[in-house]
């Protein structure tokens, strides 16, 4: 009968929701956010597996860490989650003896984490938990009978809860081993976590012989790095010193799983209903998945389990007048559900989010003009479109970088020949960033002079952090070198205007992407007019994803174009993507450039143990200095976040390393509401103009249908 | 006429492993089981034995079409091909590279596509029929020229252009409905409206033109010249003899299509966020998902087969006097 | 001695000469029989299909002038040996010079003197301020941008009166020619173009002729010195890219033809013609094909042809060998797509005619199969196949945008107005809209598939008297 609604509410324009809202009617009134997802739907919610970005909105809600940045406070800072305090961290030599906090790197062998979680913490209700009254798993093992007529979680009557203990925090370290699950940090952590290795060797043995969906009860076999010490307290052990570890236990990667879970899952017939952990996680979040349509629609539904848990009472200056501390504890979370509808293209999303249907969005650099004008100060500010509706922006540098990398093993560009590298000197200056920030960022980043984003320790900023190869200090300013320095650097490395010295062959250089559709073609022409500027012509050899990453791994690529995430607030993170033995062709690494420097390794082993202080920056210089010179990268850009969200969303400020802020969120429904209605009008003039237009058409008809029956007539009348 | 049934059904199964064959081994060029292995474990820390491990526990660890370590039959049938393509012929399709089962994602996904399908086809019909029968009806006038010119513009304009247009004019500027997505249910009615209005309008051109042609030659035919001797009017010829006689082949017509409405339409559906086989399969063909794709071709071609089995029999529905043999 | 430039000929050129050859023989055949010139002569009398023929020439020309390619040689030190240049240019890339080199940053509008975008730029005092900076180009010579619409107008107007001189020029050829033709004075004859009833097509192929010789002398007039049709993203001219995509659309019609016209011919005419298990097989091969969704099967073939370019980069160095390369597998994998229809139709033809009794008698009298097949059988199909190929290049035009969109369609960097559609998509939800993208490549596309429709609705008329046509 809706849709009879529907069509009424076109016709009158009248109240009732707009006709052109995407939500049920009566939807925008309740306590929930509206959001979206896509272009492709998550692929991953388990917590071993997950490493995307798309999917961290889920499982960051869905699956609690021991740890997490505190949501208010910058620069970032851990604190507890389920943990009862921060870990007890002690390190030990080779024969288990205790050694002082400071002790050298060299003497440290094993380093232990104590964390103690906090009791009466519980899951969200799951069937998995659902005991019958014998106190047996209701659902493990099922009937084949019941089975068929479930085709989603719903479908199970029962469901049930449990305490969180510890030893779901070692359960979950041990499946990062699965060979059957393939844990994109499984490769990391063996190198560090005590045993993983052997553990994950030995798990290949065990499920070799077992069918596909067959249940590993990890239980049974010991893992010597991560031990249960009693109900609420477990150990994880290193081998050697790793001081970025502790960033890893904010990450989801460490949050716990309940073995009742994958009992559950791992039955005959779960899968092929997409009844997996992939797919339907179980966590003690603030949230649970209540709803997973990826083609459609995923819904995360307040967990009714969920602890106390508190907003925080207190942040940086500013948080207060910016109205962040009006909710200071209020049990967390704010809101009753969030609904993400899957979204496709930006045209709709973009539409859709200044209709009033979507509570916040993104900018893409189409609709940037429409919704950001710079100020005379330089600094970025709503239009004023914007602002009459309500609308809010905030900006944040993104733990980013963006890069163009030369193949180190390749002939022309790679390798530390003199040549070579002013060759990729030459290259660096050309590129000229800023104005690809300006044409497809619209100014949202800011120009790369080093590895390392601004608000990394070891960032430097002004005179003392601009890249000396590809800038000059002028005025208080960073300008980028002319192009009659990098056509002297081309000249010198025996290409005068882009000719072969001697042959006078035009040099050609290819560039390796995969990146196709609408955007890609601007930008790669716009890399060959980039290049063209040196006389150098670039051809561009577009691929596709699994071409581009066996290119890579081959170390067939000769340029190419690539960005890094950072998965913590550490220099560590950003360098290890350059260092030697971490490279991409035949290691497997993620140094995709193969860039091979002694020099740089050994800064790079000495830096990654240092705490950070004046010592560390001292190192850091020096490695980005090596960096600079020898080019490896172009360095292009740290992005930019923008976000923009209406009047009735609140409690946001970004914090790029937490992903479990959804709790603090909270909304204004009823403001909401009469939003929405005052923004959708439907404009009705051009439907009482096509009316018109068709009764114009049809009296034409008319008259030559008259004409018509009168000339049959007329021929019938004739003899 | 059961015999002629049972002739047709072993008749598609040769076409079936043509469609196979051609399809495996396209695929299997571009997409082979190393590609598949990576996709399935992630970009990162990928080593050669998780690869090789990963193809012997999905199968895929075989040769293409000849294996030379087996002997006798098994020598062609435990290979790559008869192994993956014949589990097809039981509409087992196996696990998309996102894990999800191919089967159930096509049994859910069919239903939005024949919500946008089925209405387009039967208003596009209605549609298409009324003006090619107006245009007859006026024919000869400045009328008839007026449309057929119009019918000639419609056609040389792209689909891209009707579908870009109505979501910004009536979704964007007017408020009228939804830019884009779906529901089901009678809720999901304002989802609909744009992307049929779009269907429709899109083969108007092409399809009144067609039905003017048809409509026109029943003309030139004795009945009617009788049937307007007798002294019917204009109006009652065109309606109750002309469409009445012309409505067997368009019918016919209409039915070798019908099977292939699940498989929707992939524009339509992909620019309007309808979650169906259309968007499905160029999703698939985005991410070069090849076991969904294969999966779609083999629907595709037995839909296909079943519309052209279904169009012989409706001829003996419509006209006793055909007889299948 | 050396030239200033070197030849290349892609391999598209290549078969697109191939097939300007085979036309070029047709034509003559065709002019050399009174019996197969007789139904053109009903497409000289009609005024639609003669202007739709101008059209289409046009088109032709300027994707024909894009189709001979060279690489310029590059100035030498003295004792070098000559180079040239890695970048592939066309001879209408050298033509409208200016329109392919005059780059601005980012969009501009049709005529505009202003780019599109604010800019942050640092004022003389040292201020930041965000404003739309000036062109490099377009609008650059004059000294205050106000005055650009009186600027346009007269030159326009300047443009449009060469190009009237050539219209006249034309006029006057045309009248000559039929003077000489009617031995009549050259008055009587411009008297009977202009009026006589008879000529009525050569006139509207002669009014359409003006038009657009007006419209390429205004335009030519203005593109030095404005965008006309405004620039995309990257600052590129829009009507050069919406030029240079002709090339791509009329390749992608023609060069399937010489996919299809084979293996239609040998294997509809077979099948019709020897039936048995010939026909058998060659039924399971087109059903099978054809039960296949047609885009799936594309995709395919176009995946497996990057793949080969992918594995064998020698072979393709310059950037425009790779996306000429694709888009000859593209016109390829749409020809073995697209035998079917026509094929089934010459199958359907070759049945009917074998049972004729001349052929029947020539069997009889043992006349050789091949024999039969080229004197009685093809020259009575071949008016299907001229109408067949002529109704189907504008669905292969509208085609190409919808495969660009679904990613299997030229090489993202091959000017095409499927690529400018899937590109200037996301465009219009910027506010203010960029249009102009969009509307230029549709224009462009319509233009030339209205053009096809109407002249193969022409062609038909005179071919097949029974089906229906226009006016």
């Amino acid at each position: 009968m809706r849709a009879w609604s529907w069509l009424l509410a076109l016709l009158l324009a009248a109240c009732g929701s707009p006709p052109n809202s995407p939500y049920p009617s009566g939807e925008a009134a309740r306590n929930v956010l509206f959001s979206n997802f896509g272009p492709s739907p998550p692929k991953h919610l388990d917590p071993a597996r997950s490493y995307s970005e798309n999917e961290i909105v889920f499982t960051g809600q869905i699956y609690e860490p021991p740890l997490q940045y505190h949501y208010l406070r910058r620069p970032y800072v851990l604190e507890p989650l389920t943990a009862a305090a921060m870990p007890v961290v002690r390190h030990w030599d080779e024969q288990w003896r205790a050694l002082p906090a400071d002790a050298p790197a060299q003497q440290v062998a094993y380093t232990t984490y104590d964390i103690r979680i906090r009791p009466g913490i519980y899951y969200q209700p799951h069937p998995c938990f659902a005991r019958d009254a014998q106190g047996r798993p209701r659902y493990v093992p099922i009937d084949p009978e019941a089975l068929r007529r479930i085709r989603r979680l719903t479908d199970f009557k029962e469901v049930g809860t449990r305490e969180l203990v510890a030893a779901d925090y070692v359960y979950q370290i041990k499946r990062l081993a699965n060979p059957r699950l393939s844990s994109p940090i499984y490769g990391l952590m063996s190198e560090y976590i005590l045993g993983l290795k052997e553990y994950g060797r030995r798990l290949e043995q065990v499920v070799k012989d077992l069918p596909e969906e067959a249940y590993v009860d990890l239980e049974r076999y010991p893992l010597q790095g991560a031990q249960v010490i009693d109900r609420y307290t477990y150990r994880i052990t290193l081998r050697g010193r790793y001081p970025q570890f502790i960033y890893w236990l904010a990450m989801p990667f460490f949050a716990p799983v309940p073995p009742e879970a994958e009992r559950f899952y791992n039955q005959p017939g779960m899968g092929e209903r997409n009844l997996s952990l992939d797919w339907q996680p179980v966590g003690t979040g603030p949230f649970y998945l209540a709803e997973n349509d990826p083609n459609r629609v995923m819904i995360l539904q307040r967990n009714p389990y969920y602890r106390p848990d508190f907003y925080p009472r207190e942040g940086e200056p500013g948080d207060a007048e910016a109205g962040l501390l009006a909710d200071a504890g209020r049990r967390l979370p704010l809101l009753d559900a969030a609904i993400y509808t899957l979204e496709k293209e930006d045209i709709p999303e973009w539409g859709k989010f200044l209709q009033g249907y979507y509570d916040s969005a993104g900018i893409t650099s189409d609709t940037f003009d429409q919704a950001i004008r710079i100020g005379p100060d330089g600094r970025p500010d709503l239009t004023e479109a914007m602002r009459a509706r309500g609308i809010r922006l905030t900006t944040a540098v993104r733990d980013s970088i963006w890069y163009v990398g030369f193949n180190w093993l390749d002939p022309v560009v790679g390798g530390s020949s003199e040549r070579a590298r002013k060759l990729r000197q030459a290259i660096s200056i050309a590129l000229d960033y800023e104005e690809f920030i300006s044409i497809f960022l619209n100014g949202r980043g800011i120009p790369a002079h080093g590895p390392l984003p601004p608000g990394i320790f070891g960032h430097r900023t002004g005179e003392a952090g601009i890249n000396p190869v590809v800038y000059r200090w002028e005025g208080g300013r960073a300008v980028r070198r002319g192009l009659d320095e990098a056509r002297r650097l081309l000249a010198e490395a025996g290409y005068p205007g882009g000719r072969e010295a001697g042959s006078g062959r035009p040099l050609t250089l290819f560039f390796d992407t995969m990146a196709s559709g609408p955007e890609a073609k601007s930008r790669l022409d716009w890399y060959r007019k980039q290049f063209a500027k040196l006389g150098i012509e670039l051809v561009i050899r577009a691929t596709d994803y699994n071409r581009f990453q066996d290119k890579m791994r081959k170390g067939n690529a000769q340029i190419f174009e690539w960005g890094w995430n950072a998965d913590y607030p550490d220099a560590e993170n950003f360098f290890f993507l350059l260092y030697g033995p971490n490279r991409k062709a035949g290691e497997g690494g993620e140094n995709a450039a193969n860039y091979a420097n002694p020099e740089f390794d050994r800064l790079f082993r000495q830096m990654k143990d240092m705490p950070d202080g004046p010592a560390r920056q001292a190192v850091i210089d020096a490695m980005v200095d090596i960096l600079r010179h020898d080019a490896p990268w172009v360095f292009a850009y740290h992005p930019l976040s923008y976000g923009l969200r209406h009047a009735w969303v609140g409690n946001v400020k970004p914090n790029l390393m937490a992903h479990n802020t959804l709790k603090y969120r909270k909304v204004d429904a009823a403001a909401r509401v009469a939003y929405q209605q005052q923004w959708n009008r439907p404009v009705l003039w051009p439907a009482a103009l096509l009316a018109g237009l068709a009764v114009l058409g049809v009296a034409p008809a008319v008259l030559a249908y008259r004409r018509r029956l009168r000339a049959g007539a007329l021929e019938r009348a004739r003899p | 006429m059961t015999a002629y049934l049972l002739r047709r059904l072993l008749y598609a199964i040769p076409i079936l492993i043509g469609v196979n064959l051609i399809t495996f081994a396209l695929f299997f060029v571009v997409n082979t089981p190393d590609d598949m292995a990576r996709i399935h474990l992630g970009a990162k820390h990928v080593t050669p034995e998780a690869i090789a491990r990963w193809k012997a526990e999905h199968g895929y660890n075989k040769p293409l079409f000849y294996n030379d370590q087996a002997s006798g039959v098994a020598r062609f049938t435990d290979t790559l091909f008869v192994q993956k393509s014949l589990r097809l012929f039981v509409f087992d399709f196996g696990r998309a590279d996102d894990g999800r089962d191919i089967g159930r994602e096509i049994a859910s996904r069919m239903w939005p596509s024949l919500a946008i399908a089925l209405p387009t086809l039967l208003v596009g019909l209605a549609v298409y029929v009324s003006f090619a029968l107006l245009l007859v009806f006026f024919r000869a006038t400045y009328l008839d020229t007026a449309g057929v010119v119009l019918c000639v513009v419609l056609m040389s304009i792209s689909g891209l252009f009707y579908v870009i247009a109505s979501q910004y004019l009536l979704g964007k500027l007017w408020n009228w409905v939804p830019i884009s997505g779906y529901q089901p249910g009678w809720d999901g009615l304002k989802f609909l409206v744009l992307p049929v209005l779009v269907g429709v309008i899109s083969a108007l051109g092409e399809s009144s033109r067609f039905y003017r042609a048809l409509f026109l030659e029943e003309m030139h035919k004795d009945y009617v010249r009788t049937a307007r001797a007798k002294g019917l009017s204009e109006a009652a010829v065109l309606f109750r003899h002309v469409l009445g006689n012309a409505l067997i082949p368009i019918l016919t017509g209409v039915v070798v299509v019908i099977p292939r409405l699940i498989l929707g339409s992939l524009i339509l559906e992909s620019f309007f966020g309808i979650p169906g086989l259309g968007s499905y399969t160029i999703d698939a063909l985005q991410a070069q998902d090849f076991a969904i794709v294969r999966a779609m071709v083999f629907l595709g071609s037995v839909l296909y087969i079943l519309g052209l089995i279904l169009t012989d029999l409706s001829y003996t529905l419509v006209d006793p006097r055909v007889r299948l043999e | 001695m050396t030239l200033p430039f070197q030849p290349v000929i892609l391999w598209s050129d290549a078969l697109l000469l191939m097939l300007l050859a085979a036309v070029a023989a047709f034509v003559l055949h065709t002019l050399r029989h009174e019996h197969l010139r007789a139904p053109w002569r009903a497409v000289w009398d009609s005024r639609l299909g003669m202007a739709a023929a101008v059209v289409l020439a046009a088109y032709g020309l300027i994707g024909l002038l894009d189709s001979l390619h060279f690489r310029a040689r590059l100035p030498a030190a003295a004792g070098e040996p000559p180079q040239y240049a890695a970048e592939v240019l066309s001879l209408f890339d050298h033509l409208v010079g200016p329109l392919r080199t005059q780059v601005e940053e980012s969009y501009s509008a049709p005529f505009a003197t202003h780019l599109f975008v604010k800019k942050t730029l640092v004022t003389a005092d040292g201020r930041v301020v965000r404003d739309y900076p000036r062109l490099k180009y377009g609008g650059a010579h004059l000294p205050d941008p106000q005055g650009r619409w009186a600027d346009v107008a007269a030159r326009g107007i300047e443009g449009a009166g060469l190009g009237s001189l050539l219209a006249a020029g034309a006029w006057g050829l045309a009248a000559l020619g039929l003077a000489v033709h009617r031995r009549q004075p050259l008055a009587t004859a411009l008297a009977a173009l202009a009026r006589e009833r008879t000529l009525k097509g050569p006139r509207a192929a002669l009014l359409t002729l003006t038009l657009l010789v007006l419209l390429t002398g205004a335009v030519a007039a203005l593109a030095p010195h404005y965008h006309v049709l405004g620039t995309d993203k990257v600052g590129q001219d829009v009507l050069y890219l919406a030029l240079k995509s002709i090339r791509t659309g009329l390749l992608i019609g023609t060069l399937t033809t010489l996919v299809v016209l084979p293996l239609a011919l040998t294997l509809g005419v077979a099948a019709g013609y020897f039936g048995g298990w010939v026909d058998d097989v060659i039924q399971y091969l087109y059903t099978t094909i054809n039960s296949i969704p047609g885009v799936l099967l594309i995709a395919a073939a176009v995946l497996v042809a990057q793949v080969h370019i992918e594995t064998n980069p020698q072979l393709y160095d310059t950037a425009a060998a790779r996306s000429d390369l694709r888009l000859v597998f593209l016109c390829l994998i749409l020809g073995l797509t697209g035998w079917v229809g026509l094929a089934r139709l010459l199958r359907g033809e070759t049945l009917k005619l074998r049972e004729l009794e001349y052929v029947q008698a020539a069997r009889a009298f043992g006349v050789t199969h091949a024999r039969i097949l080229v004197r009685h059988v093809l020259p009575n199909v071949a008016h299907l196949v001229l109408i067949t190929l002529v109704l189907d290049f504008s669905g292969l035009v509208l085609a190409e945008a919808v495969l660009s969109y679904v990613g299997v369609g030229v090489d993202p960097v091959m000017p095409s107005w499927g690529n400018m559609i899937n590109g200037a998509r996301l465009e219009l939800a910027r506010e203010p809209v960029v249009w102009w993208q969009l509307a230029a490549a549709f224009l462009f596309m319509f233009v030339l598939v209205l053009a096809a429709n109407l002249f193969a609705d022409s062609v038909r008329a005179a071919f097949d008297p029974r089906s229906g046509r226009i006016a």
